[in-house]
């Protein structure tokens, strides 16, 4: 085994033969993505340090099981992941993140906003408030669809790597990803209307 | 909304990941791009879907960096103190 990965170039073999400097370079390398990720699904700094130190430890445990067969962030990240849900499922014992479609089937995921703001201008959507409603609105996905879409469309893994990541199925991924999206969409779009409409009124 | 096409929104709504990812063959995407011609709420869905995707895009949330200081207690953590480099600034 000679492949090294190609974002950061660590060396597999030097890893798995139990090479501390390169294993420095691995968390070096991968220990910010590992970090928002937590981040972003747990929504506060020492959750996300916990994640963080736990996935590598993880890790470093578990390198001589690493099979190659994806690349190491996206093994990185399926540790992360469980490692994440298991904070959340802790914390929220009620909330459903597991591999079933069922509970969410019956829920409407149908655009019911249909302003369009995609012309607005750049400034305005870019600005700092324009930030924070997309910020807010990733936040306010549930946590079986922010996981999907912080991997996809955010960290932009495959789809096939966000599969491997979560353990779910590819048309499991696909189906979080479109509801993640849409429920973003509808979010910004109320928010953006609003802002429409207030422009309007002050003429 | 006429009737006719009403069902088609629905199928679309199917098909929209894959569209604004340049995922779907040729021959849906034709049919999608003749529904939005004549559907005014799809084609806003799909705009305001493809700019959301590409604010998430433009937007950086992907760049923020490790703090300094967590990097260090990971490395502690790890034992790998002796290997912590100082990071370019
Ligand atoms: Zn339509």
């Amino acid at each position: 085994m000679t492949e090294t990965t190609n974002q950061a170039d660590i060396s597999l073999d030097a890893l798995c033969a139990g090479d501390r400097a390169e294993f420095a370079r691995l968390v070096d390398a991968y220990s910010a993505p590992i970090y928002r990720l937590g981040l972003r699904m747990l929504g506060n700094e020492q959750d996300a340090e916990d994640v963080l130190q736990n996935t590598f430890l993880s890790a470093l445990t578990h390198l001589v099981n690493f099979e190659g067969r994806s690349s190491v962030l996206t093994w990185l990240y399926r540790i992360a992941v469980n490692e994440a849900l298991m904070v959340i499922r802790r914390a929220k014992p009620e909330v459903n993140i597991d591999d079933t479609e069922a509970a969410d089937e019956n829920e409407d995921f149908s655009p019911s906003q249909f302003v369009d703001w995609g012309a607005l201008p750049e400034d305005l959507l870019l600005s700092v408030e324009g930030k924070q409603a997309l910020d807010r609105a990733i936040q306010n996905l549930p946590e079986n669809l922010r996981m999907v879409f912080l991997l996809r469309d955010i960290q932009e893994l495959s789809i096939k790597d966000t599969a491997e990541a979560t353990g779910l199925t590819e048309s499991n991924v696909k189906v979080r990803l479109l509801r993640a999206r849409l429920s973003l969409r509808e979010q910004l779009s109320a928010y953006y209307g609003e802002r429409i409409n207030q422009e309007k009124k002050n003429g | 909304m006429a009737e006719s096409t009403h069902s088609n929104c629905k199928s679309l709504l199917g098909s929209l990941s894959d569209y604004v990812d340049g995922d779907l063959s040729e021959e849906l995407c034709r049919e999608i791009e003749k529904h939005i011609a004549e559907c005014e709420d799809c084609r806003i869905v799909v705009n305001t879907t493809r700019k959301t995707i590409d604010l998430v895009h433009v937007s950086n949330l992907s760049q923020t960096d490790l703090p300094e200081e967590v990097r260090d207690r990971l490395f502690k953590r790890l034992n790998l103190a002796a290997y912590l480099k100082p990071l370019p600034k």
